[in-house]
């Protein structure tokens, strides 16, 4: 296969790849590097990409396992230090931004959520994949990932009724 | 859409029973300007999903550089490594091999002589060196002088 070839597969995921990894790494940086990382991986599989039914598909599962792998590592230790700077400075914000504030209290609560939720609603509710692809990548049952995608909904919506209230009192 | 309609498919969004079509419609719903002040708390979320599919990765996908590079280089290592190790296995064999041809190289009497010379030249070092034991003696006295 062909550079040109393999990157007209990519191009159009790359972007979700991205995604999810900065989903479960949370810095910008990691997550560029876990994609470049993938995107390698899969360039040096390409030869038996007709053996997938999606490459998409595959490269989400890849990715899954990759940014798992590193949050088990040691670098995990730096990444969380990373995000509560983050949480900070959020805390800081300005009351005039708040509307917007508040959109961005949402990605502070999926941040919360345990790792296989985090990744049922960003699968779903940003990638907007059918649930059998979802169950696909992440190696879950069908119906397990309703029951994840419904409770990563309720405490999304529950936390963020709690932070609204307690930032108007 | 009716509002009312939008309550049965929050409803059923928490319960994950929408459909992507249903989830669409939900998104385009908050997104306006004007959403129903009991429907307010799930504005973010909605908003913050939409926002969130704009992210892109923005770097360049590098696979001139490292995807062609990389992986040959380190296949190319590998072989070097096996023809080096078959180069120092072979020299080493060379080698060993050697001590078992000075046999074949000189006759039975050509060693007996060498090593009569040999034994002739450790017997004379022998005797030399019992010569040196005499100097153990020395001292030995010097050394009762000086400890005292």
């Amino acid at each position: 296969m062909q550079q040109s070839e393999f990157l007209n597969v990519v191009m159009p995921f790359k972007d979700k790849l991205f995604r999810l990894a900065k989903r479960l790494l949370v810095s910008t940086e990691e997550a560029e590097d876990a994609t470049q990382e993938i995107l390698l991986k899969l360039w040096t599989k390409n030869t038996s990409f007709d053996r997938y039914k999606s490459v998409e598909a595959f490269a989400m599962t890849m990715t899954k396992n990759f940014c798992l792998d590193r949050l088990k590592s040691k670098q995990a230790g730096n990444l969380k230090l990373v995000h509560s700077n983050y949480q900070e400075k959020g805390s800081l914000l300005q009351k005039q931004i708040e509307a917007k504030d508040s959109v961005n209290w949402v990605e502070r609560i999926m941040a919360e959520l345990p790792e296989q939720q985090k990744m049922v609603l960003q699968l779903r509710d940003v990638e907007e994949y059918d649930y059998d692809e979802i169950a696909e990548m992440l190696d879950m049952q069908p119906t397990a990932v309703r029951v994840a995608l419904s409770r990563a909904r309720k405490t999304v919506r529950e936390k963020l009724v709690q932070k609204h209230s307690y930032g108007i009192g | 859409m009716e509002l009312d309609n939008i309550e049965k498919l929050i409803e059923k969004y928490l319960e994950a029973t929408t459909t992507v079509a249903e989830e669409k419609a939900l998104k385009v719903y908050f997104a306006q300007d004007e959403v129903a002040s009991h429907l307010e708390q799930y504005a973010p979320m909605f908003r913050y999903f939409s926002g969130a599919k704009e992210e892109q990765f923005t770097q360049q996908v590098a696979l001139d550089q490292i995807a062609n590079a990389a992986p040959r280089r380190k296949k190319a290592n590998y072989k070097w490594l096996s023809v080096a190790a078959v180069g120092l296995l072979m020299f080493g064999l060379y080698f060993g091999n050697i001590e078992t041809k000075l046999e074949e190289e000189y006759t039975q009497e050509e060693i007996a002589q060498a090593q009569q010379a040999l034994s002739l030249l450790s017997m004379n070092f022998n005797k030399g060196s019992q010569q040196l034991a005499h100097l153990k003696e020395f001292e030995k006295n010097t050394n009762k002088f000086l400890i005292k």
